[in-house]
């Protein structure tokens, strides 16, 4: 008769082949998460159509030329432009759409500014635009950047209207809101912090000459 | 002192049995975190950092413009999917896209454009053209995610 017990397989080496394993996927395993900043193209438009008519002080105008320097015009800027650095645009744009001067879309004043009120920067955040031009030359790393400082600017005030609004931070709503997308209430709430600053940034048609 | 060494004199050797049964949890995490990359990047990129970044969920959704620059050739080049191609070839690129996912899903699609910093903006704005022209109005600048500096 041939022998009762078969004999164990031996699992020793089973450790090594997973080890193995583990280690093609470590080394194959691309971490990066894709990010980036967020926007929304305008829909195309005629030829005909005219641009809307926005008055120069409601316009925060944002010129980067080809060696990346960038000047602005426009909305609470005396004279006929000043260059700027990043890091002070973000600050100009924030004075620019925090000012406050005069009376919106529906014509009520901004309550909860906390502008200095000019007269020569943008009325209500809801006619306040910003807009980017560029020469064809421009690098884009320096457009993003510009842009991101903008984005930035807006989150920013957002951020306090979240927190004198509801007592909670504007990432913190926008989290809960995209987990309950049922949720009708979070909605509310988020599009309440949105509507006080409506993204108004504009990417104009880079200049050709230069 | 010599009371413990009494007790234990051999060292019994460590049980190694659910040795593999760990590594295997390990595999399994890695198996399923991976991504592999899709297509190859015939372009140079190094991609511009950003604090306002948000993440792009769902791949499925998303189609990738690569711009940049060839090494040894002169100008901006765009990639759609594995080859190099023209900023007329866009429109086509996102009409197919469109016809791979649901109806349902389609308001959702996204471009992705990944651009090296050193492109000319007058290049992305052709492609931001070409776009519009297809009603492709979701984009994505495509940056590093970097934390916000005071």
């Amino acid at each position: 008769m041939a022998k009762r017990d078969i004999p164990e397989i031996n699992a020793g080496s089973m450790a090594d082949i997973a080890f193995l394993l583990l280690i093609f996927f470590l080394v194959t395993t691309t971490m990066d998460i894709d990010a980036g900043i967020p926007r929304k193209l305008p829909p195309k438009q005629d030829k005909t159509q005219k641009p809307p008519d926005i008055k120069k002080k409601n316009a925060f105008i944002v010129n980067i030329n080809k060696n990346g320097e960038i000047l602005v015009s426009g909305g609470g800027i005396e004279g006929d432009g000043k260059y700027m650095t990043v890091e002070q645009l973000r600050e100009e744009a924030k004075k620019f759409l925090d000012n406050g001067g005069g009376v919106g879309k529906d014509g009520k004043p901004c309550d909860y500014c906390e502008g200095k009120r000019l007269e020569n920067s943008s009325v209500h955040p809801n006619r306040a635009v910003i807009s980017i031009q560029s020469s064809r030359k421009t690098k884009h790393g320096v457009y993003v950047q510009v842009t991101n400082e903008l984005v930035r600017a807006y989150n920013e005030l957002r951020e306090r209207e979240a927190q004198k609004m509801y007592g909670e931070s504007y990432e913190s709503l926008k989290e809960r809101a995209k987990k309950n997308p049922k949720n009708e209430m979070l909605k509310k709430k988020l599009e309440s912090v949105k509507e006080r600053f409506p993204m108004l940034l504009s990417e104009a048609e880079p200049a050709k000459i230069e | 002192m010599a009371k413990f060494n009494k007790k234990k004199n051999d060292m019994p050797a460590v049980n190694t049995a659910s040795l593999p049964d760990i590594v295997f949890m390990l595999l399994f995490f890695f198996m399923v975190t991976t991504t592999m990359k899709d297509s190859d990047l015939k372009v140079k990129q190094v991609l511009p950092k950003a604090t306002e970044t948000k993440k792009l969920e769902q791949k499925k959704l998303v189609s990738y413009i690569y711009v940049g620059k060839v090494p040894g050739k002169k100008g901006d080049f765009i990639q759609l999917n594995d080859k190099l191609a023209s900023t007329k070839e866009i429109k086509n690129f996102i009409l197919d896209k469109r016809t791979k996912v649901t109806e349902s899903e389609l308001p959702r699609l996204t471009t992705s454009i990944k651009a090296d910093v050193n492109t000319d903006v007058g290049t992305i704005y052709d492609i931001k053209k070409e776009l519009r022209e297809v009603d492709a109005l979701k984009i994505n600048y495509s940056a590093t995610t970097v934390s916000r500096k005071k």
